[in-house]
């Protein structure tokens, strides 16, 4: 069986930059899920604010 | 006379062999229900090309050339990358990212489960093979078929029908693949730990911006991943904007079957004896089971780094890790039901199922990926 330290040594700046991306990118959509999240949820404390100064 | 069984001394050791691989094919699948819609198919595609000078594959009879058909469904659905791309937009339509809409902290489990992928790569290289071929094999820790079928096709390797069963192969073998790893690297109080579900409220313009905003984000990250994530999330986008929910169940259930039908039989003509029976596949069967085993110790041994930063009642029960592997949802299953054997009242399948799905987005990406690094 042929081993290849040299073809292995190659690919690990591959694993590093893959691992980087891979972790990179997921953060960013992390990021975008709480912002989608919080652009999109009801603001309930405001409306019932909003009630309770129409009801005085 | 003689004439009609002429063609019985055409018949070779290894087609026989791949008669006896195609059959057990076709027994997982029936026997086992070890992925039937992706083996049986397989399975038979492999007796089918395996006869001598078989039809369905092309041959050269009397020095003319004559196409076979499996080749024609090769070359206008798999070359081109169409029915894995097609087949995406059914599992977008399937899947429910609510859980990881109400709770996205789970991506990360997803991303680091990915590990597998990029081990093997290196693992490939160190046993000779290319570096195309490498990541060819790597993808099959994607956990995911049409990502597999796609990286590989997209590297043009020979090593198609071996990475596809290998792929196909351990993912249904994820209930006997991944406890004994999350076994190993846990301890019972680990296994133990409760995690209360705390649904967010997500509201339906979140569901329909989350597939376009993400195409957007992978797409500029990583160019070469657009029709992967984008016919994934197109098909999310179909289910989640309530007004298309006839497509929606014909993308789930009608365009899913149909090219699972001629997957399946389309990547047989990779299995010819002549290219499968090699050394080679034994390897490729090996490093892919590697592939799982590292992505399953990845996920876990991640959320065991966070529990270091964690409250006492704010720690993770370091399973959930495991289910960042794509293989949706045998994975979450085989979580869930690991923490119920451990105290049956500790119910993981909502958190598990969020990090598979991720799973299913993270594998994505990290084709995309090695697409970007590698080609």
């Amino acid at each position: 069986m042929k081993i290849d330290f040299n073809a292995m040594l190659d690919t690990l700046p591959i694993m590093g930059k893959g691992m980087l991306g891979i972790f990179l990118v997921t953060g960013v959509i992390i990021l975008t899920i709480v912002l989608l999240n919080w652009l999109t949820s009801p603001r309930k404390k405001k409306s019932s604010d909003q009630d309770s100064q129409q009801d005085k | 006379m003689a004439e009609l069984f002429s063609n019985f001394g055409n018949i070779t050791w290894q087609q026989v062999v791949m008669w006896v691989i195609g059959a057990i094919l076709i027994i997982l699948a029936i026997k086992k229900q070890m992925e039937p819609t992706l083996l049986l198919p397989m399975g038979f595609g492999a007796i089918l090309v395996n006869l001598p000078l078989s039809g369905a594959v092309t041959q050269i009879y009397e020095g003319a050339e004559e196409i076979g058909i499996i080749d024609v469904l090769f070359n206008s659905g798999i070359a081109n990358e169409l029915f894995p791309l097609l087949l995406f937009v059914g599992i977008g339509a399937m899947i429910d990212f609510g859980p990881l809409l109400s709770n996205p902290k789970l991506l990360i489990f997803g991303a680091a489960a990915q590990f597998g992928i990029f081990f093997t790569l290196s693992l490939a290289s160190l046993f000779g093979f290319s570096l195309t071929d490498a990541a060819s094999v790597a993808i099959i820790g994607a956990a995911d078929g049409p990502t597999s079928i796609f990286v590989a096709n997209y590297f043009g390797t020979d090593y198609m029908g071996a990475i596809t069963v290998a792929a196909y192969s351990y993912m249904a073998l994820v209930p006997i693949i991944q406890p004994p790893v999350i076994k190993l690297l846990t301890t019972k109080n680990e296994r133990r730990i409760r995690m209360p579900y705390k649904p967010g409220n997500v509201t339906k313009t979140t569901r329909i911006l989350f597939p376009i905003v993400i195409t957007m984000i992978t797409g500029i990250v990583s160019p070469r991943s657009v029709a992967l994530i984008g016919f994934l999330m197109f098909g999310n986008l179909i289910r989640e904007c309530g007004v298309l929910d006839n497509l929606s169940e014909s993308a789930q259930k009608v365009l899913a079957n149909l090219v699972t039908l001629f997957l399946g039989i389309t990547i047989a003509t990779k299995m010819q004896a002549a290219q499968f029976l090699t050394w080679d596949t034994l390897k490729i069967i090996a490093l892919g089971l590697v592939a799982f085993i590292i992505d399953t110790a990845g996920g876990v041994l991640f959320a065991k780094f966070l529990n270091l930063f964690l409250k006492k009642d704010k720690k993770i029960n370091p399973m959930i890790g495991a289910a960042g592997i794509s293989a949706f949802p045998m994975s979450a299953r085989v979580v869930h039901k690991m923490g119920l054997a451990e105290d049956n009242q500790n119910f993981l399948l909502m958190h598990s199922i969020g990090v598979n799905v991720s799973g299913q987005i993270a594998s994505v990406i990290a084709g995309g990926l090695i697409l970007n690094l590698v080609g």
